[in-house]
């Protein structure tokens, strides 16, 4: 009630309704481009999308959509038996399990060694350099390691070469090609999780710190006791962000590797690319459903396991 | 004592800040000086790590390929439109969510979060089909649609404007004035920070995107730089000199904006992680 008075301080009862209606229309006028887009671009695409996996829409049926036929689960159905859709399913969860740990490790790392009582320059310094991999085109980054990693005239071999170890043909390699690219894509994300970690260290109150030192807390206890605790919400976003992010991964495998050697580092989300590419638009449907089903489940259930804790 | 042990410690942060700097920075050093080497030398055993000639032939070749100079364009033209509308419609969009009272709201701004949560790969398909029935494939609006206006955009500035006082709203409709007034003579004018912020996460975002544009354009005039860059990385794939003088082109830009604006970037990747 007393909110309201705020509101409209001397109007009667009538016109405060008409008002409160006036507001509305108004509200909706200004959310409008937003709201229009949202229905045209992504919710109507994306139950279009789910209608289209229960179908055998191919991209010649675009212009004549009364070639599509209902065909069930049946695309569901060919992905659980598509050896190289299950190998993307495997890729996938072991690039996310491997990449996540180092980059949010490695921003954490960052962040701690920048907030331990530096000079403001210098610190200004390193938090720019690191963070410069995450802003640059995904793309450039990858035709640049593929040129790193090049068997013969690529900086990491010729480097190896000098201490004598003969370094292998990195993306050529079925045990060499995932792994490179987690490596790269933890270098390149790192420095987002050191920026938002950095400023929740900043924001921890010194006053905590001190307390623990006069109760004999030494420089680890102290970590674990007030550090870790004070940014288990801020941890808990890089988490969710970084692996709702990690789970698409395919630009790098898509410059770098095309998928291969032998399927050692398609993705899910460039297997779906490649049958949208060869117009198998009701099959890539499906396996996108899956993968858009698997993501927000794990993010769900990532919240509900950190905020429980 | 204690003063020799914390300028131990301090040497240890900076010797480990240092080489986790040699690290980042070492790929995009080695990239760059390439480029600038003519196509013996980067092939040459041992390695020479500063050029010993140094030449711009890659790019003249590069420029010579493929046609660059349309897809600087392209790329330059799509984040600068890209900008204008996030620019207006995030602030109207976050102003509504953050300082109007009207039905519908709390469902409206959820469904900000859900499209934050959508991804790209799923939408690529129907998306697509939508822009062919539209008529726009292969056009810049076929690529700018879909960004107009940005649900992380849209967060950030209503994160920002609900900070502001409701004072000088309320001063402003007693005094008569309507909402488009009080958005464009009160709000937009407070909201510098962050519209510079906005303006450059967009920038940034636009330049770098690869998947939408790569799907939309179909032709050589309509390729965006990353666009660009990976058919070439497809035609040329042993052609480093080639590939390192196009990934100069592609991130340069970028790494040279960036440093001079940082400021506003860091600060809002920092808050909107933070809230």
């Amino acid at each position: 009630m007393a909110v309201r008075t705020k509101q409209a301080p001397a109007a009667p009862p009538p016109i405060r309704i008409r008002g409160a209606l006036r507001q509305s229309g108004i509200g909706w006028l200004f959310i409008t481009p937003f709201v229009v887009l949202f229905a045209v671009f992504y919710l109507g695409p994306l139950l279009v999308g789910i209608g289209m996996s229960f179908t055998d829409m191919r991209s010649t049926d675009v212009s004549d959509p009364l070639a599509v036929d209902p065909v069930g689960v049946e695309n569901y159905l060919r992905l659980m038996n598509d050896a190289a859709m299950r190998r993307a399913a495997v890729n996938t969860v072991v690039f996310v399990l491997t990449t996540l740990p180092l980059a949010v490790g490695l921003g954490l790392a960052a962040a701690v060694l920048l907030n331990s009582g530096i000079a403001r320059l210098p610190a200004a310094f390193f938090r720019l350099g690191y963070y410069l991999p995450n802003i640059t085109s995904i793309i450039g980054i990858a035709v640049a390691w593929k040129f790193l990693l090049e068997p013969e005239a690529g900086l990491v071999n010729r480097l190896l070469e000098l201490v004598g170890v003969q370094g292998p043909n990195w993306l050529q390699n079925e045990s060499t090609a995932l792994p490179s690219i987690i490596v790269m894509t933890a270098w390149r994300s790192f420095g987002f999780n050191m920026i938002v970690l950095l400023a929740a260290l900043q924001s921890i109150p010194r006053e905590l710190y001190e307390a623990a030192e006069v109760d004999g807390a030494g420089r680890w206890a102290r970590f674990r006791s007030v550090t870790v605790p004070s940014l288990r919400p801020v941890l808990l976003f890089c988490t969710v962000y970084s692996s709702v992010g990690f789970m698409q991964f395919m630009e790098e495998p898509l410059v770098m590797t095309r998928g291969g050697p032998l399927n050692s580092t398609l993705s899910a989300s460039l297997a779906i690319f490649g049958q949208f590419g060869v117009g198998n638009y009701g099959y890539a449907g499906a396996a996108s459903t899956v993968l858009f089903t698997v993501i927000v489940a794990l993010a769900v259930l990532q919240l509900r396991l950190g905020r429980r804790r | 004592m204690r003063n020799g042990s914390t300028r131990r410690q301090r040497a240890v942060v900076y010797l480990g800040l240092g080489v986790g700097l040699a690290l980042v920075a070492g790929p995009f050093l080695w990239t760059a000086l390439s480029s600038v080497k003519p196509e013996q030398e980067i092939r040459r055993d041992p390695p020479t790590f500063w050029p010993q000639t140094w030449t711009l032939d890659n790019f003249a070749e590069l420029f010579d390929r493929v046609d660059i100079g349309t897809a600087f364009a392209n790329s330059t033209f799509i984040a600068l439109v890209l900008v204008a509308t996030n620019l207006l419609f995030c602030s109207m969009v976050g102003y509504a969510f953050a300082k109007l009272r009207f039905r519908g709201r709390n469902v409206a701004f959820a469904l900000v979060l859900v499209q934050l949560a959508i991804p790209a790969i799923v939408l690529m398909m129907p998306q697509f089909v939508l822009i062919a029935k539209l008529g726009l494939v292969n056009t810049f609006i076929g690529i700018i649609l879909p960004t107009v206006v940005t649900p992380l955009g849209v967060f950030m500035m209503r994160q920002f404007i609900s900070d502001l006082p409701d004072e000088l709203i309320d001063a402003a409709r007693v005094d008569g004035a309507r909402e488009f007034r009080i958005f464009f003579r009160i709000i937009l004018p407070l909201c510098g920070p962050p519209l510079a912020t906005l303006g450059l996460i967009t920038f940034l975002g636009a330049w770098n995107n690869f998947l939408w544009p790569a799907v939309v354009a179909q032709s050589e005039d309509m390729y965006t730089l990353p666009v660009a860059l990976n058919i070439l990385n497809g035609h040329e794939a042993t052609h480093y000199n080639l590939l390192v003088a196009g990934s100069v082109v592609v991130i340069a830009p970028i790494l040279i904006l960036f440093v001079f604006l940082q400021r506003f970037f860091i600060q809002g990747i920092a808050t909107t992680g933070l809230k």
